[in-house]
C-alpha cells in the first residue's frame, strides 16, 4: 500500500466527516494550518493504525510531534519501511 | 494555606488588600485590564448591588468579563454558577431550574421561554464604570462548576472559595514577577484554579480564545513573557504541533485534565530544557490532590500517604480522596452523593500499583477523557440502540497519542448480512450519521466495529472492561 496515498485519503475523509475545510495537501504545509482539529487528527492516527497496521506516535516514548505535512508522512513511511 | 479558608474574606477583598497592582493585568485576545482598574471599577454598570443574595448565571462568551464577574459578585451573590462558552443551549433550561437561577449576566442576548424565572438580565460588554459602593461580602458564595453527567445533560458541582483556593499557597506574593497563561478555559475546573492562583499570588493572567488557533496563543504567550502556563496534555501535544512551539520558554509547565503519559512528559522535557515540568491530578469533584514533580508518569505510592491537607485511599483499585478542597455536593439531588459516609470523593479513577508507583489505567465507571473532555459511554451507546438494525452496543475507549483516548464502539446487529459487505458498510455510515446529529464531535466514535456478541454479566448488564 501506498503510504503517501493512504495518509492523504484519510486527511481528506475526516476532514469531510468533521465538517472541516481542509487546505491543498503539500509537503511544508503546517498541520495546524491544514484546517484540521486535534480530534481530527486523533481519528486519523486510529484510522491509519487500521489501514497500515501500526501507529509511530507509540512506537517510542520519545518520538517527536511531526510539525508538517511531510514530518507526518515520514513518521509513518519510517515504520512501514 | 491562605486567608480565604477561614471563609470571612472574599475574592475582591483577598485580591485588593495584598497585592502591588500597579504592574498587574488581565488579558484575552480582544481586551485587556489593569488589575487595579478592575478592582475599582463595576463590569456590571453599577448593578451589582441588584445582584446582592442572588444566584447568578454567569453565561458570558468573553472569559475576561466572567473573571471580572466573579471577582465583583464573590460575597455579593448567593451563588454563582460558571457556564462555560460552548455549553449546548438546550441545557441552559436545566441548569436555571437547578441553579434556582435569579438572575443572568452575559456578554450576549439570551432569550427564551425557560428565561421566564428569571428576574435580572445583565448585559456586560467588559466596559469598566467607576464603583459607586464599597466592599460588601454578606454571603460565602456558593461557586458552582459544570461537570459532564452520565446522559449528558451537565452535573452541577457546588465549591466555595475556600475549597478552590485550598492548595494554592499564598505565602510567597511575587507582585508582577510571574504571569501566568493557561490553555483550558476558566469556566472550566483546570482554567479556574490557575486564575484564582493568578489573582492570589500576585501575578498576571494572559487568557486563551477558543477562536484564535494555537499558534496564535502561544505567539502571545512568548510576547508577554509568560512564566507559567497549564493545560492538558492533549493541549500541549498540540502545541507541539506547532512552529510556534519554540516561541514560549516558561519557567514553569503543569498539565492536568488527562493521565500525563511518559511520552509527553519526554517530549516537553526535550522542547524545554530549562523549564519545571509538572502533572497535576485534581477533578472538579475531588479538588486539587497532589502533584508530581519527578518527570515520570503516575506517582509515587508514598503520595497517598504524605501529602499534606489530603488524605487519599485505594479500595478496589479506584483512587478516593478526602480533603477540604473537595466539592460539597452536586446542586441537582438527582446526581447523588458526591461524598461516601466517610466524606472520601470516590474519583472512580482506577490504578495499578507498580515497583512502588501508582499508574492510571482507566475509569470504572467507563467514562472516556477524549483530550480533557467526558463521554460517558451510555449516552453514546443509546444513541447507537436507536437504530433499527442495532441489537446492543458497546462503547468503550481507545488510546490514543494525540487526545489521550478516543471513543470506539462495538455494535451486534440484529441480523449480521457477512463480514465486509456493502450493507454493513452502508449501517456503518447510517449509525454515524446518526450519532453526529446527536452527539458532540467528540463523542461520535472514530470506528464501529461489527461484532456477533458482547459479554452480559448475570445482572443484565453488559461487561465493560475498563482497566
Amino acid at each position: 500500500m501506498n503510504v503517501r496515498s493512504e495518509i492523504e485519503t484519510q486527511f481528506k475523509q475526516v476532514a469531510k466527516e468533521q465538517h472541516k475545510r481542509l487546505v491543498p495537501l503539500r509537503d511544508g504545509l503546517e498541520l495546524l494550518n491544514s484546517g484540521l482539529d486535534s480530534l481530527s487528527f486523533a481519528i486519523i492516527v486510529t484510522r491509519l493504525e487500521d489501514s497500515l497496521g501500526t501507529d509511530p506516535f507509540t512506537q517510542s516514548e520519545d518520538a517527536q510531534f511531526p510539525v508538517t505535512f511531510r514530518d507526518f508522512v515520514n513518521l509513518y513511511e519510517h515504520v512501514t519501511k | 494555606m491562605n486567608m480565604l479558608q477561614n471563609n470571612s474574606v472574599s475574592l475582591w477583598e483577598a485580591v485588593s488588600t495584598n497585592y502591588d497592582l500597579c504592574n498587574l493585568f488581565l488579558s484575552s485576545t480582544e481586551m485587556s485590564l489593569g488589575l487595579r482598574d478592575l478592582l475599582s471599577g463595576s463590569v456590571f454598570g453599577g448593578r451589582c448591588q441588584e445582584l446582592s443574595g442572588s444566584s447568578v448565571i454567569i453565561a458570558t462568551t468573553d472569559q475576561l468579563i466572567a473573571a471580572a464577574a466573579l471577582i465583583e459578585l464573590d460575597g455579593v451573590a448567593r451563588r454563582m454558577v460558571l457556564c462555560p462558552p460552548d455549553l449546548p443551549a438546550e441545557y441552559l433550561p436545566s441548569i436555571l431550574k437547578a441553579g434556582e437561577a435569579d438572575a443572568i449576566v452575559s456578554d450576549r442576548i439570551i432569550e427564551g421561554p425557560e428565561t421566564a424565572r428569571v428576574t435580572s438580565f445583565i448585559h456586560c460588554d467588559g466596559k469598566l464604570t467607576p464603583k459607586s459602593y464599597g466592599s460588601t461580602n454578606h454571603y460565602e458564595t456558593e461557586w458552582v462548576l459544570l461537570t459532564s453527567g452520565t446522559t449528558g445533560v451537565p452535573k452541577l458541582v457546588v465549591h466555595t472559595l475556600a475549597s478552590l483556593t485550598g492548595a494554592i499557597d499564598t505565602g510567597k506574593p511575587r507582585n508582577g514577577r510571574a504571569i501566568w497563561s493557561t490553555f483550558y478555559d476558566i469556566r472550566r475546573y483546570g482554567g479556574l484554579q490557575i486564575f484564582l492562583r493568578a489573582m492570589l499570588t500576585g501575578s498576571s493572567l494572559l487568557l486563551s480564545s477558543a477562536h484564535k488557533s494555537t499558534s496564535d496563543f502561544l505567539a502571545r504567550v512568548g510576547a508577554h513573557g509568560v512564566t507559567h502556563i497549564s493545560g492538558t496534555p492533549s493541549h500541549w501535544r498540540r502545541a507541539l504541533m506547532s512552529s510556534s512551539a519554540h516561541l514560549i520558554s516558561p519557567e514553569y509547565i503543569r498539565l492536568s485534565g488527562e493521565i500525563a503519559d511518559q511520552a509527553i512528559l519526554n517530549r516537553l522535557a526535550q522542547v524545554y530544557p530549562q523549564t519545571h515540568i509538572g502533572h497535576a491530578f485534581a477533578t472538579t469533584e475531588a479538588g486539587v490532590a497532589f502533584d508530581v514533580n519527578d518527570g515520570l508518569t503516575g506517582f509515587p505510592s508514598s503520595v497517598l500517604r504524605r501529602t499534606p491537607g489530603v488524605e487519599m485511599k485505594v479500595e478496589n483499585r479506584s483512587l478516593r480522596i478526602r480533603s477540604a478542597r473537595t466539592a460539597s455536593r452536586y446542586l441537582d439531588a438527582e446526581h447523588g452523593q458526591l461524598k461516601d459516609a466517610d466524606g472520601f470523593v470516590d474519583t472512580t479513577d482506577m490504578l495499578d500499583l507498580r515497583n512502588d508507583r501508582y499508574h492510571f489505567v482507566g475509569r470504572r465507571d467507563g467514562v472516556i477523557n477524549v483530550g480533557g473532555l467526558k463521554v460517558h459511554p451510555e449516552e453514546v451507546e443509546e444513541v447507537i440502540n436507536r437504530h433499527p438494525e442495532v441489537r446492543m452496543s458497546l462503547v468503550r475507549t481507545k488510546k490514543n497519542p494525540i487526545t489521550g483516548a478516543l471513543v470506539v464502539a462495538d455494535v451486534v446487529l440484529r441480523s449480521a448480512s457477512g463480514p465486509d459487505s456493502d450493507g454493513d458498510h452502508q449501517i456503518q455510515q447510517d449509525i454515524l450519521l446518526l450519532c453526529r446529529e446527536e452527539l458532540a464531535s467528540h463523542k461520535v466514535p472514530a470506528t464501529i466495529n461489527f461484532v456477533s456478541t458482547l459479554a452480559v454479566a448475570d445482572s443484565g448488564k453488559l461487561i465493560r472492561r475498563h482497566a
